[in-house]
């Protein structure tokens, strides 16, 4: 084997692409060591719920033959995983539920169709915390993802297997999905890139329902340009989602040189208040002193707001979750309960037996907010008051092109920590829920470590400014070197 | 406030739900906590404000009713439990 076939796990998609274009390797060699990677690895970690590796393997066969023939996408050859939220056709789609774990999908999400088009390689499925309700990896059925910096400690939720696939170097780069920080804080915390597109950019076809109104797919990474040439592809108007934006998808790729110079970068004070781990709140100034240095101008931005984004969020998304799960009903698809005394047992019981303990708790928030005499004073005003957050992004992004701060409130917390504790739970999301309330694009990429656990610095845009954040990004990791760094037993 | 034993027994069945004893008590005390976490909303100054309908200010858009899916009937029906001619079996509804 020579020396660049060796190392091809620890290459970023863009190296990889430029290995095969130049033939250092073929699309089948490089499928088979990283599912051999996998294979050898991955029972540290659990961030697969499925391996996929006879279908990979025959598709990096079709990518090669493509190759050959001067044919394929953008992606021919590449390797991804998809969360396992994401419905993949002939394959077992279980959202991290019990309820789903029977769940052959009869179809294809998008977001699926388009990568599988473009020619990526799907290696496999990733772990979730179920239903995408969670920020530790620790509610899903099929046990808690590892952080790949700490085998002890969460990498992050609800994407936490897509982020430990990434930051072990199984796969160049995955797909997840973003409700209140389901990208953005597992990057964080295994020091991976993670991007939540606007809301309506990426198609949410075929992409099990938590949230509707906040739930948006994007990309994890190692690097900006990964996150760019993936979210070209996944970006872009579908018929099939009523809330799909029909807007042009800039050339994300071709937008990363150029610089950052004159790029008004807004900080907001509150970010940086006690709740803040004081070392992870250093590394993100040093971030922001980078971008300065390289030509951008920081001015103070008020979120008066910030403080009531999570109550916000526990509110309008139970409410939305309690609503789109109430189609599992033991009758159509997914867990039955056995003999049901009569229907409202069946429903009851599959129900009951179906949804984990924090799937349960939020539907049932959700139920009790929606119902009579509660509406107004819970939903309503949620809605109300996020409206008020949205007024208070749009009044910022007026003076500022970016708004830059903390992605988590701390490194990597140990798995066990804070499970019992639904209130200390939700608000590690506490920095990255207003974006998901204002429909706004956002990306964590990594900046530094803290007693060696990484951290990660958030960017947030105004609608549609993916390209500005990706640029800002590819800019920062140009200059800087977090982004290199592998878990030590990863290499 | 707190959330009663009775309060949280209804919300189970209004979101069908069956939980046994261990999970209602847990459910009446993290329940309770969420409820008091979110009441804090309740302080905010909303006089006047328009609920959010849509994160981007745009309304939901429509399209021509015409048929775009074909039937699937049987290969949708391969994740059911139970199925009979083409129908969902569920237990007796009618005497």
């Amino acid at each position: 084997m020579s020396d660049t076939q060796q190392d091809m796990h620890a290459q970023s998609m863009s190296e990889l692409a430029a290995g095969l274009d130049r033939g250092d390797f073929t699309s089948v060699e490089l499928t088979q060591s990283l599912l051999d990677r996998i294979g050898r690895l991955d029972e540290q970690l659990n961030a697969f719920i499925t391996v996929t590796a006879e279908a990979a393997l025959e598709a990096a066969a079709r990518a090669d033959k493509a190759r050959a023939a001067g044919e394929g996408g953008v992606l021919n050859g590449l390797p991804i995983v998809h969360k396992d939220i994401f419905c993949t056709r002939g394959v077992k789609t279980s959202c991290g539920s019990k309820m789903l774990n029977n769940f052959i999908s009869p179809y294809d999400a998008t977001v699926v169709e388009k990568l599988s088009d473009a020619g990526a390689v799907v290696l496999g499925k990733s772990n979730m915390d179920e239903f995408a309700m969670g920020s530790s990896n620790e509610t899903s059925y099929f046990g808690p993802v590892r952080n790949p910096w700490d085998l002890a400690r969460s990498p992050g939720g609800s994407s936490g297997g897509s982020a430990a696939a990434v930051a072990a170097r199984l796969v160049p780069a995955a797909t997840g999905t973003d409700t209140g920080g389901s990208i953005r804080q597992p990057a964080a915390l295994t020091g991976t890139v993670g991007i939540k597109p606007t809301y309506g950019r990426v198609s949410r076809y075929g992409m099990i329902a938590f949230a509707s109104s906040l739930d948006q797919a994007g990309v994890i990474s190692r690097t900006a340009e990964d996150a760019a040439r993936l979210l070209g592809v996944m970006a872009g108007f579908d018929e099939r989602d009523s809330t799909s934006i029909d807007r042009p998808v800039p050339d994300y790729v071709g937008g990363l040189n150029k610089s950052i110079k004159g790029l008004r970068v807004g900080i907001v004070r509150q970010h940086f208040d006690a709740g803040l781990d004081e070392a992870c709140g250093v590394r993100v100034k040093d971030a922001i002193a980078v971008l300065e240095s390289l030509g951008a101008t920081t001015v103070e931005v008020d979120l008066p707001n910030l403080d009531l984004s999570v109550p916000t969020y526990y509110v309008v998304a139970p409410a939305e979750c309690s609503s789109n799960l109430s189609r599992f009903d033991g009758v159509r698809f997914g867990h039955r309960a056995e003999n049901a005394e009569d229907l409202l047992d069946l429903y009851c019981r599959s129900r009951g037996e179906g949804f984990g303990d924090e799937v349960k708790r939020r539907i049932m928030t959700g139920t009790y907010v929606l119902s009579a005499g509660y509406y107004d004073a819970y939903y309503l005003k949620a809605q109300q008051v996020r409206q008020l957050i949205a007024d208070d992004f749009k009044q910022a992004f007026a003076a500022v092109d970016v708004i830059a701060g903390p992605t988590a409130p701390s490194p990597a917390f140990k798995l066990g920590d804070k499970v019992d504790d639904p209130i200390t739970m939700y608000l590690n999301d506490i920095y990255t829920i207003g974006a998901n309330l204002a429909g706004l694009p956002a990306m964590s990429i990594p900046c530094g470590f803290v007693d060696e656990l990484p951290v990660g610095l958030h960017l947030v845009g105004g609608h549609f400014a993916e390209q500005t954040l990706l640029r800002c990004s590819h800019q920062y990791q140009q200059a800087t070197d977090w982004h290199t760094a592998c878990p030590a037993d990863f290499k | 406030m707190s959330l009663s034993k009775d309060q949280v027994q209804h919300i189970a069945m209004l979101a069908r739900l069956k939980l046994n004893k261990d999970e209602y008590a847990e459910s009446v005390e993290k329940l309770t906590r969420i409820v008091d976490f979110v009441d804090q909303l309740s302080q905010a100054d909303t006089g006047g404000v328009i609920p959010m309908a849509h994160p981007l200010d745009t309304a939901q858009r429509l399209r021509p009713d015409v048929v775009i899916e074909t039937n699937e009937r049987d290969r949708l029906q391969e994740n059911a439990a139970a199925v009979s001619g083409g129908l969902y079996l569920v237990p007796k509804v009618i005497e």
